[in-house]
Order: C-alpha cells, then structure tokens, then sequence
C-alpha cells in the first residue's frame, strides 16, 4: 500500500513537471507572436525564424552542458563540478522507493522543466535587438548564453549556488529568468545601435508601428497561459494537500497580477498619452506576470493584483525613459523583463516570505546583472568585431527578410518561371 | 474615349458602384491607395512617440467609357460619393488613346 502511493505521487509529481513544462514551451509561441506582431511586415520572417531557432539552439546547447553546469555545483558554491555532458538521469524504482520522499519526481521531467526556461530567458532577447541585427549573429550569441551565461546564474541561485545560501529569493524567475534576458539584451543593444530613422538629432522618438496587432495580442494571451506553467510549475510538487493548495495559490496570483498590470498599464497609458495604447497594455500584463514571477506564493490575490499594477506603472515610463535615453527596443523587452524583474525582486521583501531579505535580494539583483551584462557584453563585442551584429543600412531598409531569410512574409508579386 | 479616375471615401465605394452598374456602366478597376487634399492628417502617439497620420484611406475607381457617356457618368459619382464634408474626393478626366479587349483583340468603343 505504501509502495503504491509513493508510485502514485511520482507519477503525479512527475506528470505535472511535465505539463507544465509544456506551458512553459508554449510561451515560445508566445514570444514568436508577440514580437512578429511588434516589427514591419519586412522583418516578420526573420524574427519569427530567430524565435524558432533560438529555442531549438537553447534546448541543444542546455542538453550538451548548461544543465550540468546549472546542477552540478557544491551548495554554496561559484562553479561547478562538471562543465560538458548530458547529465539527465531517473532514478530506479528501487532508488526512489529507497530515498524517503527525497526523489519524488523523474530527473529527465526536471531537465525537460529547466530546459523551457532557458529557451524563455533567451527568447526575451531577441524583441530588443529586432529588425536590424544578423541572425546568425544573434544565434551565436544564443549558443554561449545558453551554454554557459545562464546556467551560471542559474546554479548560483537554483542550483544550490552560493546566492541560494545568501538566502536570495526568486521562486521561478524574476531574476534567473527575466533579468537575465533583459540584462543580456540591453548590453547587446547598446552595441547594435538603434533601428535607423527611429531617432531625429534633437533625440526625439519617432514612431515605428508594428504590423500585426492581433498576432501581438494573441502572443500576449499565449504568454499569459504559458506563465500559469513558468510559476504554477516551480512549485515543484503537487502531490498532497498542502502542495496541491500552495499551487492553486500560485496559479490565482498569477492570473491576479497579469490583470492589475493590463489595467494599471493601461490607464497610464491613457493618462500619459490621451488614448488607450494596446501595446502598452500587452507589456502592462507580461510586466505584472514577471513582477509576481519572484513570489507568487506569499501574497493574498488582491496584493497579487497590486504586486502587477506597480509592474505595469513602472513599464510604461520606462518605454518612455528607454526612448529618451536612445535604447531602441521595438517590443519593451528591456523595460518589461529587466525594469520590472528588479521590481519583483525587491517585492519579495513586503511579501511576508520570512526568508527574504533586502540585502539578499540586493545581492541576487547585483550579481546577476553584473554576470550577465559583462559576459555578454564581452560575448557581443566579439561578434562584433569578427563578423559583424548588424546588417548593412540598404539590407535594413530592404527588410531582414530578404537580407537574412530571403523570404518574405507577406509576398506580393511574386513570379514563378 | 475617356479615363475616369475618381479618388473616393472607402465606404462609398458601394454606392458609387450601383449608381454606375444603374447608368449602363459595364466595368470598373479600384484600387486601394492613400491621399490627402487640403484635408489635413492630425497627429497620433504610437508608445509615447509622435507621428503624423497625413494618407488617408480612399479608394480610386477607374472607368473607361465612350464620351456619350462621360457627362452621366460624372453625375452619378458626383451623387454617390458626395457626403459635404471635406476628404469627399476628386474625379479625373482624361483622353484614353486606344482600349483593347485581351481575349477577342476589339478595339475602341467595342472593347469598352
């Protein structure tokens, strides 16, 4: 009898790491949605195969190292113990019935977990640096961030690192996942150099308008479900009652949030420019999403909702600021998983998780953008010099399509011989 | 034998399709195009970034027709398209030097 429930709970906890990594994949869709919908139509092919590749170089790059570096370190430690290899692995029933409770849970459910994450905290990359930056340029760079960037950050925190024993907080990824995106790409666009014509030389913002706004409101949506995986899933168990109410917690949390930062984007927005901008409203909810992402669990559902309001605030004045400073970032990417990420860092401490603490959280934010924006910066700078981030200005105003792809989104004319 | 080319609002597309087919009018061409006159564009926020909406959505229709015809064909834009207020559009009228109908190889009035 007792054997059969420790089956069952495997199976259950094993099952429900698995769907929701599902979701979790699913937010590429999201992310290929979204960004399409943000760029001209003669950029759209070229984003969206950026977005497919990225994933599918994030899962191949994580496969052959950055799972064994993300969870092959000592507790407390700065490197790990293994750097190259598959180090996927299930126990035996023998072995898990043997454990205590202590391995609840396939190991090859846990990569396949970890392995969407990376392929999301890459993925936030690629809407900065849009419609103006080589594809293979930026696939490189995807291979080193993926490889070797963020599973670093990922063992200091998750993988028992020493920012974990620092007692830095961050449930599924405000800081591991979305300012590490964010990071990175802010130091490859202030390398790249904003889209031409996007800034007069008094430094005023000229309006680039994205194509397809459906496509951009359903990748929104897309994201939205997918997240209910991102966070629902790091609970990282499901199997009794208390884990089963923890997880419900989380899911309404953050639905909870996405609402309040749609709304209160969505008024600022009105406010500041005397409409109501659906863009904004799109990054108010991914910003209330990422703001609850560090602690979706402690809060009641009505803090949940003002944890994401302050996320969506914060998200359209730094669209603005992002401008007047002169970092072209055509989806928010910056503003939504970098501005915001720090913002649902620091809210853990009013969160009443006991284990939080401001310097902890100070810490976590430090070294994580430390780490990523030197390395990467160092890694685009490279890029740079030896072949090159961005296309030439004639192949920008063509469109990347035909530059990168040769393919257009929207083919008019074509003729067959 | 003469061009019409009108520049409409999108909506009286329909209307001005009817009143023609209405008069004996056999084909037309329209297009989808942009355009302003002395109607002025205004300016919209896209992010927090200026633009200016100057092209206006219009539809242009194209017509050829015999010069018996030319002077009805006027009138029934004219009352069609017309709603009095700015950004109605213009009709253009020009000489049309041959039309040749693809399939038989008529010429002239025939192939109009």
């Amino acid at each position: 009898m007792e054997t059969d429930i420790v089956n069952l709970q495997y199976a259950l906890d094993t099952f429900y790491f698995l769907v929701m990594g599902a979701f979790v994949m699913w937010m590429a869709a999201g992310f290929a949605m979204l960004e399409a919908g943000l760029v001209r139509a003669k950029n759209t092919t070229e984003i969206l195969t950026k977005n497919i590749a990225l994933y599918a170089v994030a899962c191949t790059t994580y496969l052959v190292m950055g799972y064994t570096i993300m969870y092959g370190g000592s507790e407390g430690g700065i490197l790990p113990d293994t750097w190259f290899g598959n180090s996927i692995g299930n126990a035996t029933a023998d072995e898990v019935l043997a454990s205590g409770g202590d391995t609840y849970y396939s190991g090859a459910s846990d990569f396949f977990f970890q392995v969407v994450f990376v392929a999301t905290a890459m993925s936030i990359v690629s809407g900065a640096v849009a419609e103006r930056m080589k594809l293979w340029a930026f696939l490189a760079f995807a291979i080193v961030m993926t490889g070797f960037i963020y599973p670093m950050q990922g063992m200091w925190k998750w993988g028992g690192g020493f920012l974990d024993a620092a007692g830095f907080q961050d449930f599924a990824g405000s800081g591991v996942v979305h300012l590490t995106g964010a990071t990175a790409a802010i130091a490859g666009v202030l390398l790249l150099g904003p889209r031409k014509g996007k800034y007069t030389k008094d430094g005023k913002a000229i309006a680039i308008p994205g194509s397809n706004l459906p496509l951009s409101t359903l990748g929104m949506f897309i994201l939205w479900m997918g997240w209910f995986g991102f966070n629902g899933g790091s609970e990282l168990m499901v199997s009794n009652i208390d884990e089963a109410n923890a997880v419900s917690n989380v899911f309404v949390n953050t639905n909870a949030a996405a609402c309040g930062g749609l709304l209160a984007a969505l008024i600022t927005a009105r406010f500041m420019f005397g409409k109501a901008d659906l863009t904004m409203a799109i990054n108010g909810a991914l910003a209330g999403l990422v703001a609850i992402t560090a602690e979706p669990l402690s809060w009641t559902a009505g803090w949940a909702t003002l944890v994401g309001a302050v996320g969506g605030v914060l998200v359209v004045f730094s669209v603005i600021l992002m401008d007047k400073i002169k970092i072209d970032d055509p989806v928010g990417a910056i503003s939504v998983h970098g501005v915001v990420g720090i913002w649902g860092l620091i809210a853990v401490c009013f969160s009443g998780n006991e284990d939080a603490s401001f310097g902890g959280q100070l810490l976590g934010i430090g070294v994580i953008f430390t780490w990523v924006f030197v390395t990467s910066l160092i890694v685009w700078a490279i890029l740079k010099a030896v072949v090159g981030i961005r296309v030439s200005e004639q192949d920008e105003y063509d469109g990347v399509d035909l530059s990168e792809c040769g393919m257009e989104a929207y083919p008019e004319f074509v003729s067959s011989k | 034998m003469k061009m019409i080319t009108a520049v409409i609002k999108p909506f009286k597309l329909d209307d001005v399709r009817e009143t023609l087919a209405g008069i004996g009018v056999q084909g037309v061409t329209v297009t989808e195009v942009k355009g302003f006159g002395r109607q002025k564009g205004h300016t919209e926020l896209y992010r927090g970034a200026e633009y200016v909406v100057d092209f206006l959505p219009k539809v242009k229709i194209e017509v050829a027709l015999p010069e018996s015809m030319v002077d009805g064909a006027v009138e029934a834009i004219l009352n069609s398209a017309r709603t009095g207020k700015i950004g109605d559009g213009k009709i253009f009228i020009t000489d049309l030097q041959e039309v040749i109908r693809i399939r038989t190889g008529e010429t002239g009035d025939e192939a109009i």
